[in-house]
């Protein structure tokens, strides 16, 4: 699913240049479920951003389902990242003004789902993360925990086949990251790849594999023994 | 079509963001609001004026008798020069440069008498021409002097509308017979009230105008109190003022070089002082108007600015979750759009409000009756709009053409 080849991104603040991705190779499979490790500043989300289709590389090569993404033009990223990938941020990255529906409705309306099935989706969705009660509720109005819940069901109106989630739990208690910790694993067990950054060692160790990050290459890359 | 990301997504935002898109709203309605007022009053004023001044009428001259102040061929000066109907008839003849013309006899204390209404008024023996010249237009149902009165040295009168009231109260007039210094003399009508701030003998809403003939057999008058010339539109008094001095010069042997030997009160000076001192007003109205635009855009970009941040993170994560960047700039457009023609069309209609209630007010006699001119009022929606437009669209633009993770850290 994820082809990664000899790829590098720089970051130039004023006249310094910071190499936050030193040439990484990477490959992930379908219905995988891996965790990205390491020590922070490693480049870990750095990397997950160019994944997500979020970032472009400075260099390097990257293939998402055998498309080779650094050809592609801006509105075929914003379809992909529409469609194939449903990303989860540490910080939520919810509408602020829109309610816990609205948020979910989102990326049904940029696909331009009509409106009965678009209803009945997000309905399904808030269900499914356990927030039916709370559809009408804004951010300031819920829990952390319920803020992330809210995400992933936004991540996946579309039902993409890539989940990536940059440290989903690192904002929220330990029940309430245990929790969405179990949604993850549920979405892998129905097929879906997913990608997880975490500190947590707890979680990485759910994950088939652990992908080690130190100072934006790859450390260490294998199946838990 | 524009590829907008939704109806509902679209209302949805600017519902959210009430208070953004009502101030920049309120913005525009202000902004649209002043600056057709202000057009509005500042040409209602410059027509009251002009109108006041036209009272008296368009591109006239008129000329009294003077005392001559050069020597001329062996005459001495302070000689008295004085003119007769003829030599109008002679100058209407022989002046190019003349449009129209008409003597004026004038007496001042004149009793006119209408069943027990009696008046002491000014009456004045004068030309149809005169009519036209001064602006003296006759009410519905009237007519001025013609040709065949003055022919005729018929005993007809057209009365001022005050003169009427007077006489008349609101009976009808024209066909009544009223005496003058006892003589009966027929209305043939009343003048239209109009607006007169400047004369030389009076208004004319209290005068009684009868035909030169008519007056010179009764009155048994030579001399002229004055005559009224107005020049052709294309030429300036100067050069009909030259030609009459060269003409009555002629006749009367004076120096067309003297200027005391008649004396002119030409009113196209005023007219053109008025004028230059309107273009001033226009142009500070247009100042003010540039900077409260000015002031307006800087308010609507403020507000912009003010939401920049939360904007920028908002185009961020609709970009993360899959906008086109056609879209998000679409809904930009559209929202600035509708938000201009919202501002902009209520500033219209509160300005056009205002300027209809006004005529109730009874302040028309200080500062005229305010006029909208739509096209101001278009402009300024329009430079309003592209101000905000631009604040808002160049924040939008530079947010859209981030990578979407670079909009969401930016702040
Ligand atoms: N937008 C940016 N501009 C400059 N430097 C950045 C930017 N984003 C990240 N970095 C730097 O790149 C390195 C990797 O960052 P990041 O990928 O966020 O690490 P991690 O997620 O593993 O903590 C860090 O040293 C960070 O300071
Ligand atoms: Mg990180």
């Amino acid at each position: 699913m994820i082809e990664m080849k000899e790829l590098r991104k720089a970051y130039t603040t004023g006249k310094v240049e910071f190499e936050a991705l030193k040439g990484i190779d990477l490959s992930i499979k379908h219905s995988e479920m891996v965790a990205v490790v390491g020590p922070s500043g490693s480049g870990k989300s750095t990397l997950m951003n160019i994944i997500g289709c979020l970032d472009v590389p400075t260099s390097g090569e990257y293939r998402l389902e055998d498309d080779p993404v650094n050809e592609m033009t801006s509105n075929q990223l914003a379809d992909i990242r529409n469609k194939k990938i449903g990303f989860v941020f540490q910080a939520f990255n919810l509408l602020p003004y829109a309610t816990a529906y609205e948020n979910i409705e989102v990326p049904l309306l940029f696909a331009r789902v009509s409106g009965k099935k678009r209803r009945e989706r997000v309905n399904e969705l808030l269900a499914r993360v356990g927030l039916a009660d709370k559809a009408g509720n804004k951010p300031t109005e819920m829990s952390g925990g319920e803020m992330q819940r809210t995400a992933i069901a936004r991540s996946l109106a579309n039902d993409p086949d890539l989940i990536l989630a940059d440290e989903p739990t690192g904002n929220l208690d330990s029940k309430s990251g245990g929790e969405i910790v179990k949604i993850f694993h549920e979405l892998w067990s129905a097929g879906k790849t997913v990608i997880i950054i975490t500190h947590d060692m707890n979680i990485a160790e759910q994950a088939q594999r652990i992908i080690r990050l130190k100072d934006g290459l790859v450390e260490g890359n294998g199946n838990l023994a | 079509m524009v590829p907008l990301l939704s109806l509902k997504q679209f209302f949805n935002d600017m519902r959210r963001q009430k208070l953004r898109t009502l101030m920049t709203t309120f913005g525009i309605f202000w902004g649209t609001c002043a600056i057709v007022l202000l057009f509005a009053f500042g040409k209602g004023i410059t027509e009251a004026q002009l109108k006041s001044q036209r009272g008296l009428g368009e591109n006239i001259a008129i000329f009294w008798p003077g005392i001559t102040s050069k020597e001329f061929k062996g005459l001495p000066k302070g000689r008295r020069i004085r003119f007769t109907e003829d030599d109008i008839a002679m100058i209407k003849a022989r002046a190019t440069t003349v449009s129209r013309i008409s003597p004026e006899y004038s007496r001042w204390s004149v009793t006119i008498k209408h069943g027990k209404n009696t008046y002491n008024q000014q009456v004045i023996g004068i030309w149809p021409e005169f009519g036209e010249m001064r602006n003296i237009i006759p009410d519905v149902g009237s007519r001025f002097i013609n040709d065949l009165d003055i022919a005729g040295r018929r005993r007809v009168i057209f009365i001022g509308d005050r003169l009427k009231e007077d006489l008349f109260g609101s009976e009808p007039a024209v066909g009544e017979t009223i005496l003058l210094d006892g003589v009966p003399f027929t209305v043939i009508g009343v003048m239209k009230e109009k607006k007169q701030d400047s004369s030389y003998s009076g208004r004319d809403n209290r005068k009684g105008f009868i035909p030169s003939s008519t007056f010179k057999t009764m009155y048994s008058a030579r001399r002229l109190n004055d005559f009224v010339v107005q020049c052709k539109p294309e030429l300036t008094m100067k050069q009909t003022k030259d030609e009459i001095y060269g003409i009555l010069g002629g006749r009367y042997k004076f120096d067309p070089t003297d200027t005391e030997a008649l004396s002119v009160w030409d009113t196209t000076e005023g007219f053109a002082f008025l004028k230059t001192f309107f273009m001033a007003f226009s142009a500070f109205l247009v100042g003010i108007g540039v900077a409260t635009l000015i002031t307006g855009g800087i308010g609507v970009t403020n507000i912009m600015n003010v939401v920049l941040e939360e904007r920028t993170k908002e185009i961020g994560i609709k970009m993360a979750l899959g906008a086109r960047k056609s879209m998000i700039l679409s809904q930009f457009v559209v929202e600035t759009l509708m938000i201009t023609a919202v501002g902009g069309l209520s500033g219209f209609l509160f300005a056009y409000l205002i300027v209809s209630i006004f005529p109730y007010l009874n302040l028309d006699e200080f500062i005229g009756v305010p006029m909208i001119d739509t096209s101001i009022g278009l402009l300024a929606v329009v430079l309003i709009g592209i101000v905000g437009f631009t604040a808002g669209i160049f924040p939008a633009r530079r947010a859209a053409n981030l990578q979407p993770v670079q909009a969401l850290k930016l702040f």
